[in-house]
């Protein structure tokens, strides 16, 4: 608490990414100095195309990356004012930085407590405490209460994505890193979520960074918001801003107002777009 | 009848030894999702330290807690060594390399304690027919298989509530249904593993102890191993309970079949055999049977698809 307090002082944000650089397996170039910043208390979204590097921004925060062999190999990585991007995803979970991934990765043969539980591992809480949170958790998808006994893997997917969320929420984070929470779920069911990811920020002080290729839904949502292309961020600014963008009306909500234009003039006009940006 | 009854008895309680085998694959496979071949070799290694410890006139139960003390370190040099080196590879990476842990890990244990057979003595258990039990029914039972079963079912026990009732037993499953996301959730994988392996280690530990008052202490334990095979076919790799009926099962019907096999191809088919040996082969031919029918094994968790 103390660290955020002098870090906030210091005026640095909450999560601090510099100019980083994303190399696989040795050769592959996924992220070419993507730079963004979460303020504490906030929802910021990462949004792009698929392959446009929101994962792998994800990943090299939440530290998931060694195990992909996958490397920061430029820029840095701060959250509260302390570099993060040496240590284990472990030791992350405890300081506060957990990362939800992409298509739930429920423990399909755990039951939904179980799994709830779980996310309680890296902490020496007391019976008492996890019984408490587990209950907060449940008040927040009352849905998993009903089905706290059924094993995971025959839950809907708005079931197992609620799981994940309520499993990252178990380990006590303050950031949680959301990584495409409405992958292949219904419009409601996306609602639904985004309304209690809300919740959570409001209430339980939780700050989110979080990856979406739904653009509408997550600007509507989010307080700022960051476009990445290839890699790189071409875009960044104030989320009702972005939503009302003429670019980002045409290129990520599919919203124009000057009739359809030919795929071609369209990349040209992205380009020249980026190279001013 | 009777003497059906004495083969099933023996059978079932000579099963149980397959149990203790099959139960340290199942343990390193719930967790880590790998097939450990070497799971054979620490039997032999376990068994071996635990004489090598009481030849040194240590007592029976301090050389136990020696030999297991030698368990885990062997539990956290595989960790370090291979395991952390192979994270995120195909399994059958994995399992490579297992094969060669086996031959190193059979050779350290010849390589510390000499290779020669040895004999090991469970103190106030013979391998002799419980004498009331004799007298009542007729049916021979030996004291040292319900010894083994009775050890078996607390060891079953024991691990039971070790993996549905506490946070590391639950952080092992979790670890064996995802890495990844019990990587994101913060469980140190490496830990785990240590963990893991060093209750495998245990599990080997009693399973070399019993097979080695058995049949003394020998290079042939890690062929043991082969029979746990069958074993976890038919009650699922992933399954606790599943390596004991899996066990029973397997030990009941190569016991029947040896016996009763014979007599019955010679007056069905009238052909004078001098069928023999069918125990070597039999517990495989009921494995083949259950993968076509139940490839899961009875109690292995289902592969779960949402369609």
């Amino acid at each position: 608490m103390q660290l955020a307090q002098t870090a906030a002082a210091a005026g640095t944000p909450y999560l601090n990414i510099n100019n980083i650089e994303v190399i696989y397996d040795h050769v592959i170039l996924v992220l070419k100095g993507v730079s963004l910043q979460v303020e504490q208390g906030k929802i910021v979204a990462l949004l792009g195309a698929n392959g446009a590097g929101k994962t792998t921004t994800l990943k090299a925060i939440s530290n998931l990356l060694r195990a992909e062999r996958g490397d920061v190999t430029k820029g840095s990585i701060e959250f509260q004012g302390v570099r993060i991007d040496q240590m284990t995803p472990s030791d992350l979970v405890k300081r506060g930085v957990i990362q939800v991934m992409e298509g739930r990765h429920c423990f399909q043969h755990l039951s939904v407590e179980e799994n709830l539980l779980t996310g309680a591992y890296t902490r020496k809480a007391s019976r008492a405490d996890i019984k408490r949170d587990l209950e907060m958790v449940y008040t927040y998808f009352p849905r998993l209460k009903q089905r706290r006994g059924s094993q995971s893997g025959y839950t809907s997917g708005g079931e197992q994505q609620m799981t994940a969320i309520g499993r990252a929420l178990m380990a006590k984070p303050t950031m949680i890193l959301l990584d495409e929470p409405s992958m292949g779920l219904a419009p409601q069911i996306v609602e639904e979520i985004f309304e209690i990811v809300r919740d959570l920020n409001q209430r339980e002080k939780v700050s989110f960074l979080l990856a979406e290729q739904n653009t509408m839904v997550a600007l509507r949502f989010a307080d700022f918001g960051y476009i990445l292309e290839n890699g790189r961020v071409v875009m960044e600014g104030d989320a009702k801003e972005l939503a009302s963008n003429e670019d980002v009306k045409e290129f990520y909500l599919g919203l124009s107002s000057a009739g359809r234009k030919s795929f071609r003039d369209v990349k040209h006009y992205r380009r020249r777009k980026r190279w001013l940006a | 009848m009777q003497f059906f009854f004495e083969v099933l008895i023996g059978g079932l309680l000579s099963g149980v030894m397959y149990s203790l085998v099959a139960l340290g694959f199942v343990l390193i496979y719930k967790a880590s999702g790998v097939f450990n071949f070497a799971q054979g070799a620490m039997v032999f290694f376990a068994a071996l330290t635990f004489v090598g410890i009481t030849e040194l006139g240590v007592p029976f139960g301090f050389a136990l807690i020696l030999a297991f003390g030698a368990m885990i370190l062997l539990a956290i040099a595989t960790e370090r060594v291979v395991l952390r080196q192979l994270v995120n590879q195909p399994q059958i990476t994995l399992f490579m390399a297992t094969i060669g842990l086996t031959f190193f890990v059979e050779g350290l244990a010849q390589g510390m304690w000499g290779a020669s057979v040895r004999g090991l003595e469970i103190p106030g258990i013979q391998d002799e027919p419980l004498e009331w039990m004799m007298e009542a029914t007729g049916i021979g039972v030996s004291k040292f298989d319900l010894f083994a079963a009775g050890v078996s079912a607390i060891l079953v026990v024991v691990l039971a509530i070790f993996f549905n009732k506490t946070r590391v037993g639950r952080a092992l499953r979790a670890v064996a249904d995802d890495h990844q996301a019990a990587l994101a959730i913060g469980i140190p994988l490496q830990d785990i593993w240590r963990i893991v392996w060093a209750v495998a280690g245990l599990v080997a530990l009693v399973a070399g102890v019993m097979w080695g008052a058995r049949n003394g202490v020998q290079f042939a334990l890690t062929f043991v191993a082969l029979k746990a095979l069958p074993v976890l076919i038919i009650g699922g790799f992933t399954s606790i309970p599943g390596a004991i009926v899996g066990g029973l099962i397997i030990g009941a019907s190569e016991k029947l079949g040896e016996i009763y096999i014979p007599p019955f191809v010679q007056s069905t088919f009238g052909i004078e055999t001098s069928l023999g040996g069918i125990e070597g082969w039999f517990p495989y031919v009921m494995a083949l049977l259950f993968l076509l029918v139940r490839p899961e094994g009875l109690f292995g968790e289902k592969h779960i698809d949402r369609v």
